[in-house]
């Protein structure tokens, strides 16, 4: 047993860290929450450039052809620097959904362009408020056209492609759409983090493949879910730590009735239940590392583990986050509200903690 | 990152299997959940726990991390938890020897002098010998250092008079881990020297503790002119409070990691709730995702600290945290069981449904949230040792222990 990543892992994870430092300040997830622009170009350029994109994508595709563990690392320093790029839609679920399911010709097709960053993809499911089940599905898939629309997709204005599921004879799909092809329109959305967007799709006859088996998409959905579940828990333990470590130094230099507010027991005390909320989540998030790495049977209960163990340590450290700094933690100045407003957007990405929560005891229960 | 074992741990694995195959018998699916709350209060409990212990080390199977010339196996902490686990597998008797093994052993083997560890560890680990933990006061708990009772050095002995409270076992047990004041007039950490005590000297009066759970693991202890050889003092004198700290930390480590092993209560929780119709109830499965991520959570916390072990770092006061979020939760677990049974829920453990486990949990967590550092006093240690944020205020450091204000 060996519970770490390797040395080399902590390397690539350092340069990837460096890089952000000096690439994407905090200051440039704000620019894309303030203006007209989905996302920063030169950013994801970079991510292209050194590798990240194709993390997993073999090299006989353009990818770099590291591995999952290597793509974790990745995320928790993309959720460090709360980077404002369509990294989870793109890499997490699209690029999963044709690593996982693709055929040959769809693998030719999309990774080289996914690998470089020409081509951005994304993952539309829901198709109104509230768990989607494989019974609210109602986009239909007829022969290899789609109609119908999707809500509240992440990314939905930018990407190029998208992973749709749809219900066709068979059942369930899940099928690839040009998004830039003919009978699809899109509509941006305002969302509460406008760092990381959101826009829903709507699809008049747009032409579709289908990804995997036809009738056997819900199946197939769970299994992308789950194991994008454990990278987006990674991105989200990297946003808890930053938040945390700027809180901890707020408090340490913000001083009050003569000392440091750092040295107040009350403070100390969140600050200590903090810190064990974010540890709970790192080895949460190392098991499903692990599980999803190895593919290995654990994967279905260590995924919700994993997910519901970050998302409740980075909405307990957004929040905190906004407290402890006092007035200024509620200003549009401060970076507070970038993490608060990230805290619930990862939170609801791949659905919310309720729906993991559920999911993780169903399947405990199945085992027993 | 690989959570399988490697073949080496597999085949250690393979032999700890085989040894316990051969002396003990496999836990069926419906043996109650073992607990970190048993208790032995009867004779003959203690001697089936002191046989197998026994049976345990004449085999090299008895505190296999320690050294070899002490009774240990040389373990790697690898191996000792795949044992741990293996062990666990197996219908034993409740461990009475928790505080000696978590904490006197490590203490001895840390600070001892070869002769003392020659003297107390291989009967420690063969179980000959229990042991108890001789700190708390009336007048110091959490506030350990502002204990009270005196030793004064008279020859090659020294005499002790006072008073011990909350001493877990003490009226079964051979030896006590003790710390005294020899000097009131020095600052209060400078005062305090540490020694073992043999529990069958004249002097010391023991009586037991009526507790919560209605059992009387804890006892009062009295110490009139107990004399102590002063070849049984560990560390120098004044050297008290350093010894302590690092039967604190085990002590820490010891109970976080005997409440992680909780684990099959939450099957145990879910059986329930399927068996009086509680399970389709989403409420219900959102609560039992909280325990689980919360055990999952500590159990693999513990697997990164035997990791960083095992790459030769030593793990800190992280440790903290096992005990801090695992007592709690111990606690939630147990409320939450009894709600499950409805009207049932109140019955004693002895009459209760899932053989009472979460009765039994409700009586006996809050004395863990207690026992060995409270929840705030851990919540000092990580903000203060892990996260260095500014200690506490204090009123008490900088003069000598006896103008310290005491509040009486
Ligand atoms: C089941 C059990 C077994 C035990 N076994 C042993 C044993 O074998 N040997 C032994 O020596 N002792 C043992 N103890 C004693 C235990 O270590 C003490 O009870 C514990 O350290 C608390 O001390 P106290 O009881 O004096 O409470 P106090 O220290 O008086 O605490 C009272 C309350 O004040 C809070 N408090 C105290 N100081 C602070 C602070 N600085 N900041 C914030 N809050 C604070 C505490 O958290 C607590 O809630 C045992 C206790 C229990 C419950």
């Amino acid at each position: 047993m060996n519970f770490d990543f390797s040395e080399d892992q902590k390397l690539l994870q350092k340069t990837v860290r460096d890089y952000l430092e000096e690439h994407a300040p905090l200051a440039s997830a704000r620019e894309v929450l303030e203006t007209d622009a989905s996302y920063s170009p030169e950013l994801w350029k970079g991510a292209a450039e050194l590798g990240w994109l194709g993390a997993t994508i073999p090299e006989e595709h353009g990818g770099a052809g590291f591995g999952h563990l290597e793509l974790c690392l990745i995320a928790e320093e993309v959720g460090r620097a709360l980077a404002p790029i369509p990294f989870s839609s793109s890499v997490y679920l699209f690029t999963e959904a044709i690593l996982q399911a693709g055929s040959e010709a769809q693998r030719k097709a999309h990774l080289p362009l996914l690998a470089a960053g020409d081509r951005i993809g994304t993952f539309a499911l829901a198709e109104k408020p509230g768990c989607p089940t494989e019974d609210s599905i109602q986009a239909t898939l007829d022969g290899d056209k789609l109609t119908g629309a999707k809500l509240a997709v992440h990314d939905g204005q930018t990407a190029n492609a998208a992973v749709v599921a749809a219900r066709g004879p068979e059942g369930v799909s899940l099928v690839l759409v040009d998004l830039d092809g003919d009978g699809v329109s899109r509509q941006p959305l305002d969302s509460i983090d406008g760092s990381r967007p959101q826009a829903s799709l709507t699809f008049d006859g747009a032409a579709a493949e289908v990804l995997g088996t036809a009738g056997e998409g819900w199946a197939l959905a769970e299994s992308l879910l789950d194991r994008a579940a454990v990278l987006l828990a990674f991105e989200q333990l990297g946003s808890a730590q930053r938040a945390f470590e700027i809180t901890k130094d707020f408090t340490m230099g913000r001083y009050a009735f003569g000392r440091p507010v750092a040295s107040f027991q009350a403070v100390k005390h969140r600050l200590a239940d903090l810190w064990c909320s974010i540890e709970l989540a790192r080895s949460n998030a190392y098991y499903g590392a692990w599980a999803l790495s190895g593919d290995e049977p654990e994967l279905a209960v260590a995924a919700p583990g994993a997910r519901i163990s970050a998302t409740d340590a980075l909405e307990l450290a957004a929040e905190e986050m906004v407290h402890l700094h006092g007035g200024v933690g509620f200003t549009w100045e401060y970076d507070c509200h970038l993490f608060y407003r990230r805290s619930k957007t990862l939170g609801l990405a791949l659905g919310g903690a309720r729906e993991w929560r559920d999911k993780l005891v169903r399947r405990l229960a199945a085992q027993a | 990152m690989d959570f399988n074992d490697t073949p080496e741990e597999a085949a250690f694995r393979a032999e700890a299997h085989a040894w316990l195959a051969a002396n003990a018998e496999l836990r069926g699916p419906d043996d109650p959940t073992s607990s970190a709350l048993a208790e032995i209060e009867s004779e003959e409990e203690l001697q089936r726990a002191k046989d197998w212990q026994k049976k345990k080390a004449d085999a090299g199977w008895a505190c296999i991390t320690w050294p070899k010339e002490y009774g240990g196996r040389g373990a790697t902490p690898i191996q000792s938890v795949i044992w741990g686990q293996e062990e666990a597998r197996f219908r034993t008797p409740p461990n009475v020897f928790g505080i000696g093994i978590g904490m006197c052993g490590p203490t001895i083997l840390t600070h001892g002098t070869d002769e003392q560890k020659r003297r107390w560890i291989p009967r420690l680990v063969s179980g000959e010998e229990v042991w108890c933990q001789l700190f708390s006061e009336p007048s110091a708990g959490s506030d350990l250092a502002g204990l009270r009772t005196s030793a004064v050095q008279d020859g090659d002995e020294w005499v002790v008079n006072g008073q011990k409270i909350w001493t877990t076992g003490a009226q079964l047990c051979d030896w006590g881990i003790l710390v005294t004041r020899h000097d009131a007039n020095v600052a209060k950490h400078a005062g305090l020297t540490y020694f073992v005590v043999d529990m069958h000297s004249a002097g010391i009066e023991i009586r037991p503790i009526h507790q919560i759970n209605d059992g009387e693991g804890f006892n009062e202890v009295f110490f009139s002119d107990v004399r102590i050889p002063d070849a049984n003092r560990i560390g120098e004198v004044g050297d008290g409070w350093r010894v302590a700290i690092t039967t604190l930390m085990n002590e820490r480590a010891s109970i976080g990691a005997g409440n992680a092993g909780g684990g099959d209560s939450i099957m145990d929780m879910i059986k329930l709730a399927q068996e009086v119709g509680a399970f389709e109830d989403s409420d219900v499965r959102q609560r039992i995702a909280d325990f689980y991520v919360k055990r999952k959570g500590l159990e693999y916390t513990g697997y990164r600290t035997l990791t960083a072990l095992s790459q030769g770092r030593t793990p800190g006061p992280e440790a903290s945290m096992g005990k801090l979020v695992g007592a709690k939760l111990m606690q939630d677990m147990g409320s939450f069981g009894m709600d499950l049974a409805g009207l049932a829920g109140s019955l004693a453990p002895s009459a209760a449904p899932a053989d009472g486990t979460f009765q039994s949990q409700f009586l006996g967590s809050p004395g863990l949230r207690i026992a060995g550092g409270t929840d705030e006093i851990l919540r000092n240690i990580i903000s203060e040792r892990v996260l260095r944020l500014p200690p506490e205020v204090r009123l008490d450091k900088e003069v000598a222990f006896r103008d310290v204000p005491t509040g009486n």
